[in-house]
């Protein structure tokens, strides 16, 4: 009895720990005067790397996410006569929701797996005590550039995706199944709003780019710096990462939309 | 440093990004009409326009040859006052034309119908800015049943 009770305690206080390390950890890459001379090259190569090798699965899955809302919409609603609505609906479910939910979560096992294994197998082969040795700190040098390069890439590719996506529905709806081409543009357009819809989903994925880069930096810096504790903090960075943005998703939709 | 091609393929990235947001800017939300070809405005009062909104169709015999490019509301009555925007392939419209707002299907948007009149030597064609006297206003399903079951109360 006691013994669970114990367990328990430790449990909150390695999560409140871990949780702190987090934010120690976040605050030490991020602040401190910015060095843009040194610090843009690193940048670059390391949004290569984050945003533009994840270009083609997120135009791949949004245009087929596009396609099949595409056809569901289309079977349901021609049944009411109301085709015309395919546009709309369509556009109103990847801005609000399925562009920046879906990047996040393909983003989160794209890229954000590969920076928890990158940054554990660093630290695993002492690469960030090295570093340390020669004076240069490791957060300024391999975090700092990474989360800004993750923070930046993701509003990117929820944007591109939410665009290839309502063109895959428009290829469905309109060139395949024949909805009218000006009723599906202009309805979309009297119910599609820039600042209501387009705005809010941006900011929704400037929040998951922020958490899913978060933590997977801090998996990986944290890990237990061997074979097993990096496949761990990996797949950990995956499932915590997933679990954070569709709970985010929830309580950001209830404030924007709700 | 292989800086170079990586700067490009970034850059290209952003550009992407910016372009993909025009597009939802331009094509998916309701930012500014861009129409193109040449058009001319006519424009129509109505009692009543319903669900008729700005961009949608203004169709003859089904086929569309313009759009609802604003709804103001117009003199001391305050009546509903639609401007159309009509392709200028199709400018032979005489002044006998008729307009009304029509439902596609049962549930569908509304959109104008323009039925056009007669043409003959004491008639004139419409021109720019010209008015179309002839309107029938949108069907208020509420009216409709409202005079249907005062009709029943009479007998």
């Amino acid at each position: 009895m006691l013994d669970a009770i114990a367990r328990l305690g430790k449990a909150v206080l390695d999560s409140i720990a871990g949780a702190g390390a987090a934010l120690l950890m976040l605050l030490r890459a991020l602040l401190g005067k910015p060095q843009l001379r040194k610090s843009f090259p690193l940048l670059m190569q390391q949004m290569y790397s984050i945003g533009v090798l994840s270009l083609v699965i997120i135009i791949v899955s949004g245009l087929f996410i596009g396609m099949v809302l595409g056809l569901q919409g289309y079977t349901i609603l021609v049944d009411f006569g109301a085709e015309q609505s395919l546009g709309p609906m369509v556009a109103l479910a990847l801005l609000r929701e399925l562009g920046p939910v879906v990047t996040a979560l393909l983003f989160a096992g794209r890229a954000g797996s590969a920076l928890t294994a990158e940054i554990g197998l660093m630290k695993a082969t002492e690469q960030l005590s090295s570093l340390e040795m020669m004076a240069v700190d490791p957060l300024r040098r391999i975090i700092s550039p990474r989360f800004w390069a993750g923070f930046y890439s993701m509003p990117i590719l929820a944007v591109i995706f939410s665009a290839v996506g309502i063109y895959g529905g428009y290829l469905v709806g309109v060139r395949w199944l024949g909805v009218d081409e000006g009723a599906f543009w202009s309805v979309m357009q009297s119910s599609v709003d820039w600042n209501e819809d387009i705005l809010n989903g941006i900011i929704k994925s400037i929040v998951f780019a922020f958490v899913v880069t978060w933590i997977a930096l801090h998996k990986g810096y944290n890990c237990v710096p061997t074979s097993v504790g990096i496949s761990r903090a990996t797949t950990s960075t995956v499932v915590t990462a997933s679990l954070a943005v569709l709970g985010l998703d929830f309580i950001l939709t209830a404030l924007m939309f709700g | 440093m292989e800086s170079r091609t990586t700067q490009l393929a970034v850059g290209m990235f952003v550009i992407i990004g910016v372009a993909a947001l025009l597009f939802l800017g331009l094509q998916a939300a309701n930012t500014s009409a861009v129409s193109s070809g040449e058009t001319y405005k006519i424009y129509a009062k109505f009692d009543n326009i319903g669900g008729l909104k700005e961009r949608s169709p203004v169709k003859v015999g089904g086929v569309v040859v313009g759009r609802v490019s604003r709804i103001t509301l117009d003199g001391e009555y305050y009546e509903p006052l639609v401007e159309m925007t009509i392709s200028a392939t199709y400018d032979e419209f005489s002044e006998t034309s008729s307009v009304s707002i029509l439902t596609s299907g049962l549930l569908g948007e509304q959109y104008i119908g323009l039925r056009p009149g007669f043409i003959d030597d004491t008639v004139e064609l419409l021109k720019d800015g010209d008015y179309i006297y002839d309107t029938k206003s949108a069907l208020v399903l509420e009216d409709l049943i409202g005079q249907f079951l005062f009709s029943q109360g009479n007998d």
